[in-house]
This record gives structure tokens, sequence and C-alpha cells, in this order.
């Protein structure tokens, strides 16, 4: 199989539906404003130069290269879409990568999947337009302005998703925030050089052949303002949360203490079944042995259904 | 000296389930050079791949005087190179120096002698003073001689070719044909163009779904017309 | 030399197959959506959710096996929940020490680990069952239903048809890169260059890719122009559902909806 799974990338079952659905909210809303402001800027061009970078960038993940040992590093791809493509037609196009990433490969859960659109369609996008920019402008137009400026566009980029990935992790309880964050910011600190340096060396080929996709228009600042700031402000409001989190034990528990939600949790709902049926197995392990033989039951029957469909026809 | 290519009753199922390859033998004499031919799908591609070990089937295979087994590959590619169908595929550095010299940098030469090989090879394909070219912008011609360098500049010991003369005008063809007559390496070449065949490689062998149907003189077997229609091929 | 093998569709006949894929599509995100949600802990109704899972399975001919052999690709990340055993504060299950460390692995801490790891795994099997089940061309029709912009149907419609050559192309620049991945017989030198040198050559492979993608899609604005594609992203209308489905739709949800509420009242 060509294709695994990354570290990125959320299952589903590892996010609270609270923190699922914000991200989507959020996801939602920006997809919304880069369909509009895409149609603006591009024009008729759009539907085909983004699918086919779209499908660039997920054959892309396919060029690892070997780091040590067996483990290799390969793209993830946001830096170079937004150099590429500018923020909002790159916001689209790492949608549609990671929707098919999740919907088809199963990389990536479904209902996460607002939170893995959000974590590397628009933190990875903003943050790696904000450092690509300014960079850029401290190089003054100069040519090593492009390269600083994709190497580190890229490393940011994955270091800061990296961040969003583990905060919500730890308020979804999943993962206690003191061992998450570092340790995704740690493997992703290396891994951001892996995707530094395929960004340089994709930027070096393009530079070198067709240099006009690299200095027309999309690198205007004053169009796209807004993405400038949201970049910075994602890069330090998750920069410094991070290590606050960090410090608690669990995100969850931390964020549950401040409102006194932690009393609420505890008293259930029912209280009044008393502990056990027969003397010795507890309630919950009778319900879970009904469950588990009305569950086989189920199977067999749709097992046994459709052969006997077969034998008919 | 050992000859340049053994391959032992090799056969290979691709994943989905298709059987590329049955019971395929052929040996390859050090300085010959060889044409495999058939019809798309035969399979020709498929045991090009098995030479430096990309793909592994059953059966056996020497390169270069060396079993390919995996802890063999990095020496046997050094010693067999293999020139891929599409240029675009194999020129994958921003200048053309760069893609010549992967081979050598690989290996971790001396600067000087990359340098050497790079300057030898590009020579040798009469692409010399090409280096600070970017490959994208060269005509297919140019970027199949190059793509033929970026072999070359490993000094290998046998060359292999997929269809090297696909896509070309007639005259990048007969500029291509003579630089790979020139080459005093063992050959394999891959191809549809009967022409190249009967000028450049003496020995002819077809294969048709998977197996190897003749194996001998160019000359005698393009005779045959029967047995070159029955697998897919005109006499030039 | 293709990656065919790279789309998980698999063709059958079955009722999984022939399901409106606007239903298969609700259900299953609505059935992942319902695992997410049920507590910690549930066992009876996991177990049922699964065997749910498990009759899908085996009524869409594809086989048990092959699902979850596909299912096990989620476990890496499985490992991020791992230290919830450690740290959740509760019942000790039972203590070690590491050197000067005291590590104690809690009840609590187990149930709620092994709770995320299997409710992982059913969300999976799920998501497999719509992806191996429902055809590219039907899931953007379920995309369309569900009222995702029409562009962005478009670009995942054209991302998909030309994935495969894309994949294809870069799957020829790996075989040429290993042909060229040689060692010398000169003793003394390790072969593969420096570490930033090789990702940098991965770097110009993914940019020539790229380069040849911008180009192609230059080619297919202009066949599009040729056919009178004027930058409107325009789709036949939907059929209307089919009262089956609708049925089958209604008494899942419903289902759901009473596992779910079973879960809450006797597991929160």
């Amino acid at each position: 199989m060509l294709y695994a799974p990354t570290p990125m990338h959320i299952p589903d079952g590892f996010l609270s539906i609270p923190v699922s659905l914000v991200m989507w909210c959020i996801s939602l809303v920006v997809i919304g404003v880069a369909v509009r402001r895409v149609g603006r800027e591009l024009g008729e061009r759009q539907v085909p130069l983004m699918g086919v970078l779209a499908a660039a960038i997920f054959a892309g993940q396919m060029l690892n290269f070997t780091v040590a040992g067996g483990t290799s590093g390969h793209l993830m791809g946001a830096a170079i879409a937004t150099i590429l493509l500018g923020p909002w037609a790159a916001v689209l196009v790492l949608t549609t990568v990671v929707g098919v990433q999740a919907l088809i490969f199963q990389d990536g859960g479904l209902v996460a999947l607002g939170a893995n659109i959000f974590n590397m369609g628009v933190v990875g996008v903003a943050v790696s337009y904000f450092v690509y920019q300014t960079v850029r402008k401290i190089a003054g137009g100069r040519t090593w302005g492009i390269f600083a400026g994709g190497f580190l566009a890229a490393w940011f980029s994955i270091v800061i998703a990296s961040l969003a990935v583990a905060l919500e992790l730890a308020l979804s309880g999943t993962s206690p925030a003191n061992i998450a964050i570092p340790t995704m910011a740690g493997i992703h600190a290396l891994i951001g050089i892996g995707e530094g340096l395929i960004t340089l060396g994709a930027l070096s080929f393009i530079y070198a052949s067709r240099r006009d996709l690299l200095t027309s228009g999309q690198s205007n600042t004053a169009n796209n303002l807004s993405v400038w700031v949201g970049g910075l402000v994602i890069a330090i409001s998750l920069a410094v949360l991070a290590p606050l989190a960090s410090a608690q034990p669990d995100g969850l528990e931390w964020v549950a203490e401040q409102r006194g939600f932690l009393d609420l949790a505890q008293n259930p709902v029912f209280n009044i079944i008393p502990d056990y049926v027969f003397p010795g197995i507890s309630n919950e392990a009778l319900a879970t042995i009904i469950a588990g033989i009305i569950g086989a039951l189920l199977v067999f029957s749709v097992a046994v259904g459709l052969a006997y469909a077969r034998r008919r026809s | 000296m050992h000859h340049s290519i053994e391959v032992y009753n090799l056969s290979y199922k691709y994943p989905d389930g298709h059987q590329a390859l049955s019971d395929v033998s052929l040996k390859i004499e050090p300085c010959e050079k060889v044409a495999l031919v058939g019809p798309n799908g035969a399979g020709k591609s498929t045991l090009i791949l098995h030479l430096i070990g990309i793909l592994t089937g059953q059966g056996e295979v020497h390169a270069g005087g060396l079993p390919v087994v995996k802890e063999n590959l990095s020496k046997v590619r050094a010693r067999v190179g293999l020139v891929f169908q599409s240029p675009d595929d194999q020129l994958f550095s921003p200048t053309v120096y760069d893609d010549v010299a992967f081979g050598p940098l690989y290996q971790c030469l001396p600067p000087d002698e990359v340098r050497q090989r790079v300057d030898e090879a590009l020579t040798t394909v009469g692409m010399s003073g090409y280096g600070q070219r970017v490959s994208h912008h060269l005509s297919v011609g140019e970027k199949k001689r190059i793509a033929i360098a970026t072999v070359l500049s490993m000094q290998p010991e046998v060359l292999v070719l997929d269809e090297p003369t696909s896509g070309l005008d007639p005259r990048a063809r007969r500029s291509l044909i003579n630089l790979l007559h020139d080459l005093p390496l063992t050959m394999l070449v891959s191809t549809h163009d009967m022409h190249l065949v009967r000028e450049l490689l003496p020995r002819m062998v077809i294969m048709d779904q998977g197996r190897i149907v003749a194996d001998g003189s160019t000359e005698q077997l393009m005779e045959d017309e029967a047995l070159l229609r029955s697998h897919g091929l005109e006499k030039p | 030399m293709h990656i065919h093998f790279l789309d998980p569709f698999r063709e059958g006949d079955s009722p999984v197959h022939s399901l409106d894929p606007r239903v298969k599509f609700i259900l299953v995100v609505s059935f992942i959506f319902t695992t997410s949600l049920t507590p910690t802990g549930a066992w009876p109704v996991y177990l049922l959710l699964l065997s749910l899972v498990l009759s899908v399975e085996v009524g869409s001919g594809l086989g048990i096996g092959y699902v979850l052999k596909r299912a096990l690709l989620a476990l890496p990340f499985v490992l991020a929940a791992v230290p919830l055993v450690l740290t959740l504060p509760g019942d000790p299950l039972f203590t070690f020490t590491l050197g000067s460390l005291t590590v104690t692995i809690t009840q609590p801490g187990v149930e709620r680990f092994l709770s995320i790891a299997f409710k992982s795994w059913i969300s999976v099997q799920a998501a497999i069952l719509l992806a191996s089940t429902t055809s590219f061309p039907d899931l953007l029709t379920a995309m369309r239903a569900v009222k995702i912009p029409s562009l962005l149907v478009s670009i995942f419609g054209l991302m998909w048809r030309y994935l495969f050559v894309l994949a294809d192309e870069a799957l020829r620049l790996l075989r040429a890169r290993q042909a060229r991945s040689g060692q010398t017989d000169r003793p003394g030198l390790k072969p593969g260059g420096s570490l930033s040198w090789r990702g940098r050559v991965a770097g110009g492979m993914a940019g020539s890719l790229f380069l040849r993608a911008f180009e192609r899609s230059d080619r297919i604005y202009m066949a599009m122009v040729a056919r009178g594609y004027d930058g409107e992203v325009r789709s036949t209308p939907l059929p209307a559902l089919q009262p089956g489905s609708k049925l089958l739709l209604s008494a899942s949800l419903l289902l759901f909806l009473v596992l779910l509420a079973a879960a809450i009242l006797f597991w929160s």
C-alpha cells in the first residue's frame, strides 16, 4: 500500500463532539469565504487549476525521502500550495486533499474532518502565508527571500498545526496536555524540517523552470491583509496557549475546573437501578453479555439471509 | 567475466492478479546488443523492472554479475543503468547538471570526480555545455539524451533502455541511433521501432503474454513474417 | 504500472452497493457521530454498534476480513491516547516502579483508553464501508445533496480524475530515482548523500510534478473552453429519494437515536 496515514490526521473517536463541532463551524466559515474570494480572483481558470494541483499535492505526498533507518519524510503541502496559489485557493485545495484523504482513504475521520481541515487548511495556510510574506518583505524582493521564506513557511506551518492538533486532543480529554503538546511539537519540529526541505526543492525547481509562477500577483500582501493578520494571530495564540496548557495534566479537567463543571459531571441521571440482578454478576456485565448475544445474532442472521437470497437467485 | 544479465524462470504477478511474466529465462553476454520486442502488455517493461530489483518475482535474476537480491540492489543499480521511457519522469532536478550528477552524488563520490563524470556523460551524448540549462525547456530529443547521460554518469556495464526512440522526430531519432551505436556497453533495448532493431541490435528476443516466444539472430527472425505477425509485429 | 489499486471502491451487487449514495453518506456520518457521542464505558452499546457495522459488512459482500484489515490503518494514532492510562485519576489497577518513578495504571484511564480505541475502530470500519461500496461519482452526488458548494464538488471531481494520472507520474519519478540510487564497489563510501540533499531532491521531484500539473491544467482548461465552459459549474438535477431509501434512512436514524439515548441515560 503506497499510502499510509500521517500523525496529523485525527481519526474519529479522538475528539469530543463539542471540539469537533466548533472546528467544523470555523472551517465551514473559512471555506465559504474562500469560495467567494477565489471566484473573484482567479476567474474561470479556477476549477481545473485547483483540481489538478490538489491531485499534485496528493500525489506529491507519495514522494518521500529516507530520514534515518526506516523512517521517511514527506510533504503536507500547505506551504507550497499557499506560495503557488495564494491563501484562499490554497484553503480550497487543501480542503479537497484532506477531504479525499478522509473520505476515501480513511486518513483522518469524517466527524473529525472539520478539525483536520482547520489544522492543515486554515492554520497551515494562514501561518505559511504570514511567514512567507514577512520573510520576503524582509528580503526586500531579493531572491533568497523566496527560498528562505518557503523553508520557514513550511516549517512553521507544520509545527503550529501540530500545536493545534495537540490542543484539540487535550481539550477533548483524549491526551493529557502536558504529554501531548511537547510530544507533538517535538516530533513535528523534526518533520517540519523534512517539509521545509521538500518545499525548498520544489521552489528551486519551479524557480528554475517557470519563475513567473512565483513572482506573480499572488504575493500581494495588500490583497490579503486579513490572511496575513490571521496567520500572525493564529501563530502567536497557539504558541502561547500551548505551553500554558501543557502545564496542566489534563486539559479538559483544567477547563472543567475553571467552570465548576467537575461537580456536575459526576452525577448519573438515574440511580435507581440496583447494581446487580444476579448475585455475583453486575448489571453492567449482564447488559454487556446480552448486547453481545443480540449483536452476534444480528450479524448471523444477515449472513444467513444473504446466503439464502443468493441461493434463490 | 560474468554474464551481464541472467534471468532464470522468472514469473511475476501484479497485485491486481494479472500474470505479467511466466517462466522467463534469458542470458545476455557482455557487449551484446539485444532487442526486446513484442506487443504492448507483453511484459517487456515488467521484465526490465526486475533487472534492477524494482519489482521482485519468483525465479532468479542476476545483473552485472550479482544476484539481484535486497543486499545487492544498490550495487546492481550502479552496474546496470536503466533509462525509462518518459524523460520527464527522470529529469527531476532544476538543472541538467544536477540531474546528471544525481547518480555520482548519491554514491558520495568526491566533487571533482562528480564534475568529471558529468562532463564525460554529457559529452558522450553530445550535450556538453548544457549543464546549466533547465531540462523543462528542452526538446524531447534533447531530454532523451540527457536522460541517458543521467545513467551514463554512473559508468554502468549494462545499459537498458525502454522505448528510446518513441516520440522523436526523424532527425532526433537518427542522432539517438548514432549515439547508441557508438556506446561500447552491453545493451538491452525494449522497442517497437523495428528499423532500429534491424540497424542496431543483432539479437532479438520476442515476448508475448508474459513469455519469451523467440530468441535469436535479428536477421533470421526478421525473415519469418508469420512469426512476427502472430505477435503483433511488422517487418520493417 | 498503474496505481489502480489505490482506489478502494470494490464493484459488487449487494444491497449496500445499490443503496442511494446520499442515504449511505448520511447514515455513515450519523453513525460515526452517534459513536463519538456515546459515553465512555458503555460497552453494551459499543457491542451493538459494532454488530451493526459487522452486519453491513457481511451484507455488502466485502468480507469482514477485508474491512478489518483496512481498519488497522487507524491503529497507530491510538498511541496518542495511551498516556490516559497513566494520568487519569481514579482507582489504581496496578502500580510499578521504573527507577525512581512510581507509575500507576488507573481503572478509569484504561476504560477511557479502550473506549476511545474501540469507538475509533468502529468509526473507521463505517468509513471504509462507505468508500468501498460507493463509486466516486456517486460520492460526488452525495456531496451535492448535502449542499457542498458546487465549486468545491467540481474541484473534488477533477482532483479524482487526475489523481491516478499524477500518482502514476509520482510512482515513475520514484522508480527513476531508485534506478539511479546505486553504490560503487569502492570501499568506504556509504551511499545516500546528505539528508538535506535527499530532501531537496524529493522537493525537486515534487516541483516537477506541480509544474506539470500547472501546465496540464492549462490544457484541461482549453479543452473545457472548447466545449463551452464559461466558469460556471452546472450539473444535472438530483433525482428524488426512493420511498424505500427514505424508510431505511428514518429507521436507521431512529435506531441510532435510541442507542445513543440509552447509552447516555445509563452511562454518563
